[in-house]
């Protein structure tokens, strides 16, 4: 198929932009990706930074955090110590892509195959992202909250608002359902479940610290009453469900925080499968464009030129080392099974075979939609891909005087490379495991939490403010028990500050 | 399916209430920043950019994370030398972790978290306790100048002030105008002409009459004159009458033996604060030192504040030098004067009536605003007693006193109510 190309020079217009999304969006269909429909918007750079600023979020409540973070960007951005990315792509449904207006038409066609198709396909059909987020209703929730939040500035101060608000930040990691299907929300349904949440939560609290005595007594001190009967995990929500003295509009703000977290929570754990996904994309769909002819050999050019930069991957020794390049890592993975797909060795037999000979589209497709990156690692980085990266492991054990080279990539190393990098990207490894473990409810209604130590890690110094931030929210005082394999309680910390 | 909107010109500065969120929150410690800052700071330096620093620790938000120690497996990339059981010596410091490699990006940051307010921040910020600003505007009079502006365009005047591109468009519009009858008249010739195809006679005689006709309608219309007196347009000029945006700020300052630095202090602190008004009311705002004990000298600002002197104090000095400086450097007509004195009320007994005399004869009938502070924990001297009948015959000349430099922001007030009062 002969064709004039799109465009020529390097300068974008709406009418191009719509021509190469029309293009673009084919061949996306071709290859079967399934997508949100786009919502393209061209920004400043300032707006930009406002959407870094607001982590992203297109409508956020108001809050000092976020007006740090843009001062920062700000100053940097001036001062030329940072750049700014080509685009900015919101988990929504219509999914909405931020471009620069900066951009070259090259770079904008570049992340609209990245980010409009990319990133899109993925959030739509990622198996996370389908499970904990709703993006049909994100956008509403976000306004449904910052009024909400705004209101209850109005009516209690700002200062009382942001304390509360400091708070639920610092336990928003701890916000989020692990292994429960949250609800689907709708604004319309939310603002009248928020009403009558506040009447059934408040009683709810209520009938858990009624101090009036049962008449029977004697006879439930055998068993007795443990609370909650499973530890939780989910800080926030316990918090928002139990605490005692908190009033229904803070328990709402407790709840849009978690919510917000919940929201968010799949991302950092489909870091490489998305970047790797959204680049592996805009890759391949560049180069249809290419081979159809509909684009410049100068614009293919900067293109690849603009690819390389993004998949490259500095050695550990290398100054500006900063860690595993998720944009590399993850491309050359979806490249990998590609690769397999199509013209597996030997090795590829002996390690794959459930790819081999089939369709490398259904194949990265079938990849996409069920894992997150820990499983994605511990299912499919080749050991050719080990070798090209040169990864090798570094054991550092505090107790030793020396780190340790415990693998390499050689045929003995390849499987322990594997495990211990999929394992970096577990949750356990990111976050603590810190859950409510229990409430005196009869004695000084103190609140227990239990750190069950992975690996002897220590917790940073931080926590003693978090305790404290837990403490502003519960009221009472706050325990939190750091225990050992054995289940056996090593260290206490605890606010107010009293012993040991 | 697509759709492609541009939002560059909507929804600017997302981040404002945010970002006056983290200075409402931080506002201790910036003031605090600020106000290190000026003393080290010219005053005509201040309320440019004014880069405020932050510590690191104080602006981090608490989560429950991971820190030191335990065991911890990390993949490297880009392995060139080592087998497996080789060892790595462990790096000396003990700061950010271990490999250098996923602590790096946050381990060795600055300590400090720096950024700069605006001048209108930076403003608030520091008269956040006076909340005076409106009202200073209100209170400060303001030299008036005639400047001329333009006010449009107009259909007389005089020659120089023709505007050539207006009356030319004026032109050309009543031409076209005016030719607008000819032209219709002239295309319909042309086409009959065009459609007469026949070579005989009547056909022959027709064309000449067309041509004939069209002959006689071009002419018709280069004679419309090309311009004409109606078509003349002119700049039109108005007086209006602005407020001058320039002053002077005279910092008079005794540096006799008895003030010591802490007064010092105190004074210069005064200063920062009239510059700074009067920087929200003038563009332009000149700054001259004159420091005093028996003789005046005028001094640059690193002499003024800092340069040690010795000796009894002759006010006189001083406003002898305000006074012919007003007259020669600074006219009245073109200057708002503004005068800012401090001492500790020191002075040669007999000089204080001839201070007096001074002031009311050849500084305040010139100057906008005239204010004393007296820097002293003790009774007052004569220079007081003679600048209190001052008081009482100019509404714009205010003094007071001052013990130390907790009392300067209520004196400043008070300086600057004393009018409306």
């Amino acid at each position: 198929m002969r064709k004039k190309p799109l465009s020529v020079g390097s300068d974008w217009t709406p009418e191009l932009i719509m021509a190469y999304d029309k293009e673009i969006s084919r061949l996306a269909a071709d290859f079967g990706l399934d997508t949100f429909p786009n919502q393209i918007e061209i920004i400043s750079a300032e707006q930009m930074m406002d959407a870094y600023a607001m982590t992203g979020m297109p409508i956020g409540y108001y809050h000092w955090t976020f007006g740090k973070h843009f001062v920062d960007i700000a100053q940097r951005y001036q001062r030329g110590e940072m750049g700014l990315a080509y685009e900015m792509v919101i988990n929504s449904n219509p999914c909405i892509a931020y471009l620069m207006e900066e951009n070259t038409m090259a770079m904008q066609a570049l992340v609209i195959a990245h980010a409009c198709y990319g990133h899109n396909s993925f959030f739509k059909n990622n198996y996370l992202f389908q499970m904990w987020t709703s993006p049909d209703a994100i956008i509403d929730y976000l306004v449904f909250a910052r009024n909400f939040v705004a209101q209850c500035e109005e009516k209690h101060g700002i200062t009382e608002v942001e304390a509360l608000l400091d708070s639920c930040h610092a336990l928003m990691n701890y916000g989020v359902d692990r292994y429960k299907h949250p609800q689907k929300l709708s604004i319309h349904e939310e603002k009248i479940r928020q009403q009558n949440r506040e009447i059934y939560i408040q009683s709810q609290v209520n009938e858990l610290w009624r101090t009036i005595p049962e008449k029977s007594a004697e006879k439930n001190a055998e068993k007795k009453k443990i609370f909650p009967q499973e530890p939780q995990e989910n800080i926030l929500y316990f918090i928002e469900k139990n605490a005692p003295l908190l009033e229904p509009w803070q328990r709402e703000i407790v709840r849009i925080v978690r919510k917000l977290a919940q929201y968010f929570y799949p991302q950092p754990q489909t870091k490489i499968m998305n970047e790797g996904w959204a680049t592996f994309w805009h890759y391949n769909l560049i180069y249809a464009l290419y081979d159809e002819k509909l684009i410049t050999d100068g614009f293919m050019l900067e293109v690849l030129d603009n690819h390389t930069n993004v998949i490259t991957q500095l050695g550990f020794d290398h100054p500006h080392f900063t860690g595993i390049n998720p944009y590399a890592l993850g491309f050359r993975m979806y490249q990998e099974i590609k690769r397999i797909c199509e013209a597996p060795t030997s090795e590829d037999k002996e390690w794959f075979p459930h790819l081999i000979g089939q369709d490398w589209r259904k194949a990265v497709d079938l990849a996409m939609r069920n894992f997150k990156d820990e499983s994605f690692i511990a299912q499919y980085l080749s050991p050719k891909l080990i070798r090209d990266m040169k990864l090798f492991n570094v054991l550092d054990d505090d107790e030793k005087p020396d780190y340790i080279v415990s693998a390499i990539h050689n045929e003995t190393g390849y499987k322990v490379i594997r495990e211990a990098l999929a394992k970096q990207y577990q949750l356990s490894a990111q976050d603590p495991n810190i859950q409510v473990y229990k409430v005196d409810i009869e004695g000084d209604r103190s609140l227990i939490l239990q750190y069950t130590e992975y690996r002897r890690m220590n917790l940073d110094v931080s926590l003693n403010e978090v305790l404290k931030h837990l403490y502003f929210l519960w009221k009472f005082p706050i325990r939190l028990e750091v225990v050992d394999d054995n289940g056996v309680i090593v260290k206490t910390f605890s606010c107010p500050n009293k012993e040991i | 399916m697509s759709q492609l909107i541009d939002r560059r010109q909507s929804a600017k500065k997302k981040s404002t209430v945010n970002r006056q969120r983290f200075l409402r929150r931080y506002k201790q410690q910036i003031k605090k920043s600020v106000l290190d800052s000026l003393t080290k700071k010219n005053i005509s330096d201040i309320a440019k950019d004014e880069a405020v620093t932050i510590p690191k620790k104080d602006l981090s938000e608490p989560r429950f994370r991971w820190g030191k120690g335990g065991v911890v497996d990390r993949i490297l990339p880009g392995n060139k030398e080592y087998a497996k059981g080789d060892t790595i010596p462990r790096p000396q410091s003990s700061e950010g972790g271990a490999s250098g490699g996923d602590a790096s990006n946050q381990g060795e940051g600055e300590d400090s978290f720096q950024f700069y307010l605006t001048k209108e921040e930076f403003i608030d910020l520091y008269f956040d306790d006076l909340e005076l600003p409106d009202m200073v505007r209100k209170d400060l009079g303001k030299m008036v100048t005639e400047k001329s502006i333009r006010a449009g365009i107009i259909n007389s005047g005089i020659p120089v002030n023709i505007n050539v591109v207006r009356s030319l468009r004026q032109a050309l519009s009543r031409r076209l105008a005016i030719t607008a009858s000819y032209r219709k008249k002239l295309e319909k010739t042309a086409e009959l002409l065009a459609n007469l195809k026949g070579q005989d006679k009547k056909s022959q005689a027709k064309r000449e009459e067309y041509l004939h006709k069209i002959e006689v309608l071009k002419r018709k219309m280069k004679a419309v004159p090309f311009i004409d007196t109606v078509d003349l347009r002119y700049n039109h000029r108005i007086k209006v009458m602005l407020p001058a945006t320039q002053a002077v700020m005279f910092c008079v300052m005794d540096v006799s033996g008895s003030m010591d630095e802490v007064k010092k202090a105190i004074a210069k602190q005064f200063f920062i604060l009239l510059y700074l008004f009067l920087t929200k009311t003038y563009e332009n705002i000149e700054i001259i030192f004159i420091r005093h004990h028996t003789s005046a000298k005028e001094v640059n600002e690193q002499e003024f504040f800092y340069s040690r002197e010795t000796g009894g104090t002759v006010v006189s000095s001083a406003l002898e030098m305000v006074a012919e400086l007003i007259e020669t450097r600074f006219p009245p007509e073109m200057w708002n004067i503004y005068i800012a004195q401090a001492s500790d009320g020191d002075n040669w007994n007999a000089d204080s009536p001839y201070c007096e005399t001074l002031l009311q004869k050849s500084i305040m009938p010139y100057v906008q605003y005239f204010t004393y502070i007296e820097i002293m924990p003790r009774h007052h001297q004569s220079l007081w007693e003679a600048y209190q009948a001052v008081q009482e015959a100019f509404p714009n000349f205010a003094m007071q006193h001052i013990e130390n430099i907790e009392q300067i922001y209520p004196v400043f007030r008070e300086l600057f109510t004393r009018k409306t009062a």
